[in-house]
């Protein structure tokens, strides 16, 4: 039974495509997630990466190949329902609403209520306690879950979307560009976020372009070009160096390296 | 008092001050502002403390009140309504031509007013969501299609640009004393609108700050997409704030008619910016995400005192329209300043 479970992976894409109109932003993608594993994909601007990631959270429906959540095949129609489907999506630069409480940015979306009939209103008290429990059991602890969102430094903002997504019982966390905006530090801490939501169980897609980061925490490595995937690799299968290799563009980095070359 | 313990409890937050909480506070611009006014007018002008002229100040407020309350939970929520002023007008010409021309129950009219009045609202959001132009377009549409259908079907109907006299119809003392009569509290007469407005305040209060929709209205207009992002129905919040425009313009509107008996065609125009104006000398950013209703209220209070207080000192009205800039301006200041603040560390 727990063979089984192993095997089905959370998320399975098989030679997914989609076009606008007659552009080919995606073409023939295929990748697994894993309760527990890291799932990174790799590329440069352009690539398809962000397409791939409105796949997955349900912003836009796939035009070829298949879907698969927990086995079964889908087509997600809106963000809520890939969220209803436990798969929790945090953006680089849309993650929260900077003028917001942290404890009301945290149950966004999700608020829980007391009352009945036209006196429903938010359960303040739990909120703020639910929040600040959930950021310690992360390894996060805030001064103050009052504080807007926005005063928080860009790693801290998205370690509480993370800390939420686990909160709320995502089974799968698709993260866009983490670390892209980040210090070396805030993106190690990230990082060390990412893998302890990896440590709770969730399967994690990782969407970066930094081959460094990718291979400090993945598992499975996708990498994509220019719409078409390149590579698809288990750890045990790719050195960080051959990574960053194929991440450059292999030859074409080594063309750029002569070009660059002093006389 | 939970929340209390909480933030005491940790040791790194030494003791916020009152004084730090209250600089937070949306409000403390327009109240400031409020105080100021107050004291210049209690100095120079002699009747301005008058029981009666305080009254004639909240009657004032309470008008600009009603309106700026929904105009400033739309803009927390992100957007502008331009046709607000004139919807007030609308509202009324509704209500009061179709009680005369049916030779129905005046409370016909209004409560076939409220459906029609709401019906715009909900249109002018649902344009806005649909077509995702920007607000201040949408409404501007509507705020022209608006004013030519006030003048265009009231001349069409009753042949000249005000509307025939509802007072000897039947219902109209009751609705009188809803929308337009005068209380007396300790021998101080008050005008109804008055309950409306701090009414529409508490109740919007309370939707803003203790309620989900109102956790989705800081949202969507603080930041849309990540809004839409993690399930806010950022589509019905928009309609449903547009609708609460309409509810207080219906208000306004019903009051308008029942203390006048028949309604002016061309009125309400430019009216839309002084509820706007209220609602941002209140603490609402321009930009969305912040503000809030008792701000609105301040706000509006302040445009009541400068306009009867300027009358009181017997200074020249023309010195009106100057103070209202000075503060909107002072007023939009301390909001950037505020929201730096907030986004100070990013």
């Amino acid at each position: 039974m727990t063979e089984t479970a192993q095997r089905t992976a959370l998320v399975e894409l098989a030679d997914v495509s989609k076009h606008y109109g007659s552009v080919r932003a995606l073409e023939g993608v295929s990748l697994e997630v894993h309760a527990g594993q890291i799932t990174c994909v790799l590329g440069d601007n352009g690539a398809g990466k962000s397409t791939l990631i409105k796949t997955i959270a349900g912003l836009h429906r796939h035009d070829g190949g298949t879907l698969s959540i927990e086995g079964e095949e889908t087509r997600l129609s809106s963000p809520r329902e890939a969220l209803d489907r436990g798969i929790a999506t945090v953006y680089q630069d849309l993650a929260v609403v900077p003028l917001m409480p942290v404890w009301r940015n945290f149950f966004l979306g999700s608020e829980p209520r007391k009352g009945v009939g036209p006196f429903k209103r938010l359960d303040i008290g739990l909120m703020r306690r639910t929040t600040r429990e959930a950021l310690l059991r992360m390894g996060i602890d805030l001064r103050d879950v009052d504080q807007p969102i926005g005063t928080l430094s860009g790693g801290e903002r998205q370690c509480v979307a993370i800390a939420r997504a686990v909160h709320f019982g995502a089974k799968v966390l698709v993260l866009d560009e983490p670390t892209a905006a980040l210090g070396v530090k805030q993106s190690g801490v990230v990082l060390k976020y990412v893998a302890a939501a990896r440590d709770e169980g969730l399967g994690v897609v990782l969407i970066t372009h930094n081959p460094h980061h990718a291979y400090l925490v993945g598992d499975r490595f996708v990498l994509l070009r220019r719409g078409t995937m390149v590579g698809n690799y288990t750890r045990d299968e790719i050195t960080l160096d051959e990574l960053t290799q194929q991440m450059a563009g292999g030859s074409d980095l080594d063309a750029l390296r002569h070009e660059l070359q002093r006389s | 008092m939970s929340a209390a313990t909480e933030r005491t409890a940790d040791e790194r937050i030494l003791r916020t001050s009152p004084l730090r909480k209250l600089l937070s506070r949306p409000e403390l611009g327009s109240v400031v502002g409020a105080l100021a006014v107050f004291a210049v007018f209690a100095l120079a002008a002699d009747g301005f403390l008058r029981a009666a002229s305080l009254s004639t100040i909240l009657y004032a407020s309470s008008t600009i009140g009603i309106m700026a309350v929904p105009v400033a939970l739309l803009m927390i929520g992100g957007e502008f309504d331009l046709s607000a002023g004139v919807l007030v007008t609308s509202s009324a010409l509704v209500s009061s031509m179709f009680s005369y021309q049916m030779t129905a129950n005046t409370w016909v009219g209004v409560g076939v007013s409220l459906l029609v009045t709401l019906a715009i609202g909900a249109f002018n959001g649902f344009v806005l969501t649909r077509t995702r132009l920007p607000s201040f377009i949408v409404t501007l549409g509507t705020f022209l299609m608006l004013t030519g259908m006030n003048l265009g079907f009231t001349k069409l109907i009753d042949g000249t640009v005000s509307t025939k006299t509802v007072a000897d119809m039947e219902g109209f003392p009751s609705a009188h004393d809803v929308f337009a009569s005068t209380l007396t509290f300790g021998g101080v007469d008050f005008k109804v609108t008055v309950l409306w407005w701090l009414g529409l305040v508490a109740v919007a209060s309370w939707i803003l700050l203790r309620t989900r929709a109102g956790n989705w209205i800081f949202a969507v207009g603080g930041n849309q997409d990540a809004a839409r992002a993690v399930g806010v129905p950022v589509t019905k919040t928009k309609i449903g704030l547009y609708m609460g425009v309409a509810f207080g313009a219906w208000i306004s509107g019903q009051h308008l008619l029942f203390s006048f008996d028949a309604v002016q065609s061309g009125e309400g125009v430019g009216n839309e910016l002084i509820y706007i104006i209220a609602a941002v000398i209140g603490g609402c950013l321009i930009t969305g995400g912040y503000g809030s209703a008792v701000g609105s209220a301040v706000g509006a209070l302040l445009f009541g005192m400068t306009s009867k207080g300027i009358v009181f000192a017997e200074w020249n009205p023309d010195w009106f329209k100057f103070f209202l800039g000075a503060m909107l301006l002072l007023a939009t200041l301390l909001n950037a300043w505020v929201r730096k603040r907030a986004e100070a560390t990013k």
